[in-house]
């Protein structure tokens, strides 16, 4: 199978799920807290690199130390979670280049998903299936939870289950995003395609398909245009939902 | 009946500390079916907590006894996340699980058109928006309705139909509810009960007999008359 096929297929399932995962984000005002938790992947991408494995499997654990560290730190600190959040990102990206190589700087920061083999592809796919599945199922209640614990509460749903579902699963689309699109650029698949199917979309319906379709679409022209033009595709995955959203401003009411 | 039988609510020794501060302290009250309690105090008494409290949705210490099969509607103050997301009022009620009653039916009943269902919900006043809480919690057939200041944020004119919205449901559903207000019209014209509370209980029973002017020095802090007027 042709390593254009299996990136374009990855992409466009992660890209799926996290426009998808997106749409929650967005009505919680987290939009942009896939960003630092990018950014705290690259000592985990960087190990990866180097030792030649995965990047998602280095990511993985890092994202999740640095969800437990902020939670920790703003337990015992009571500093706002925003400051903390800087503090835990910028260490990572410090620590990621005392030991990344420079010439595996880019796929940090930007990802290369040309790189992706087949089981990479057969990962990414069934886990932004599962993730795809798990919010289909879930995301009614997600979104009662967003919009008001107390209501939730009142139809006898554990907000805190339901909080911790919502970080595990931002946690797994940052590790898959990595790879497509690097350390640097995770904040923008989950948060460009909810923001252009909102300015179309004028109800929860029309919002979710907006928002997966611009999330595949994307990743399948970025990764079209990578091919055609040689530039690495996540930057061009990014710019693509960026032009798409830009399109979408005069329609937003 | 037996007259424990009734108890729809039960708080016995109720203390909620949010960051190493007691919010409220040793509150203890019951709730009998039919009951219209309001919860009267100043701003930061803590009747918001209470009400969270009661739902589960915030950890307390004590205990907080419903009765068995009580079925909890809540109405909250306000929702400011909810139009950052686009949603239909349909949709709104098809979070809930076999949330799928008939909406038109129940925005009826709170006074707006069925084909209100259809409309975003970004598209509705405050004091619609309201009434479209009001008929979500209405859609579980609840036999208890919390309600968190249903004066804030409406006019007069919407506040007015919301009041008479709330005795007509009261009367008949037979609702027992539990209001949070700091507006004693509220507390006059709809409570067979008031509970007064500064963080801790100050006095509860009878609107009428619990309002003196001494209690209201004690709950507000300040001087404050009850104008007592009629409403037909």
């Amino acid at each position: 199978m042709s390593a254009f096929f299996l990136s374009l297929t990855s992409g466009v399932f992660i890209g799926a799920a996290a426009g998808y995962l997106g749409t929650l984000m967005l009505s919680r005002r987290m939009a942009l807290v896939a960003g630092p938790l990018g950014h705290l992947t690259l000592p985990g991408i960087a190990l990866a690199l180097v030792w030649g494995f995965d990047v998602s499997i280095g990511a993985f654990p890092f994202v999740i130390l640095g969800v437990i560290l902020i939670w920790l730190l703003e337990r015992k600190t009571r500093l706002p979670m925003e400051a903390l959040t800087a503090f835990v990102f910028a260490s990572g990206v410090a620590i990621a280049f005392l030991f990344l190589p420079i010439e595996q700087v880019e796929a940090a920061l930007v990802g290369d998903i040309s790189r992706i083999g087949f089981l990479g592809t057969a990962v990414s796919v069934l886990t932004s299936l599962a993730i795809i599945l798990v919010l289909r199922r879930a995301s009614p209640r997600l979104i009662l939870v967003n919009v008001s614990e107390e209501l939730a509460a009142a139809e006898g749903i554990s907000a805190r289950r339901y909080n911790l579902l919502y970080l595990f699963l931002i946690a797994v689309i940052v590790a898959l995003g990595v790879r497509m699109v690097g350390g640097l650029l995770t904040a923008a698949l989950a948060a460009i395609p909810p923001c252009a199917a909102r300015n179309v979309g004028r109800n929860l319906k029309q919002y979710t398909l907006g928002a997966v379709s611009v999330g595949a679409g994307s990743a399948a022209l970025g990764v079209v245009l990578s091919e055609i033009l040689g530039y690495p595709a996540g930057p061009l995955i990014v710019l693509v939902s960026s032009a798409v959203f830009l399109i979408t401003v005069p329609l937003a009411r | 009946m037996n007259h424990n039988d009734d108890r729809v609510l039960q708080v016995s020794d109720l203390r909620v500390t949010l960051e190493d501060e007691d919010v409220l302290t040793d509150l203890s009250f019951i709730v009998r079916r039919g009951e219209v309690l309001t919860i009267l105090g100043p701003n930061g008494a803590g009747k918001t907590v209470l009400l969270r409290a009661l739902l589960g949705a915030v950890p307390y210490y004590g205990v907080v006894s419903w009765q068995e099969g009580s079925r909890i509607g809540y109405v909250p103050q306000r929702l400011p996340y909810i139009k950052s997301i686009p949603l239909s009022v349909a949709e709104f009620f098809a979070l809930r699980q076999n949330g799928g009653a008939d909406v038109g039916k129940m925005l009826e009943a709170v006074g707006l058109d069925a084909e209100s269902a259809t409309k975003s919900i970004g598209d509705f006043s405050s004091g619609q928006f309201q009434r479209i809480l009001i008929a979500w919690a209405l859609a579980k057939d609840p036999d208890v309705l919390l309600f968190d200041e249903p004066t804030a944020g409406i006019d007069i004119g919407g506040e007015e139909t919301v009041y008479g919205l709330l005795s007509q449901l009261q009367r008949e559903r037979h609702l027992t509810m539990l209001l949070v207000t700091h507006d004693l019209a509220v507390v006059h014209r709809l409570s067979s009960t008031v509970l007064c509370l500064n963080r801790r209980p100050v006095c509860m029973g009878p609107p009428l007999a619990m309002l003196t002017p001494e209690n209201l020095r004690r709950l507000f802090g300040t001087e404050v008359t009850l104008y007592e007027h009629k409403h037909e």
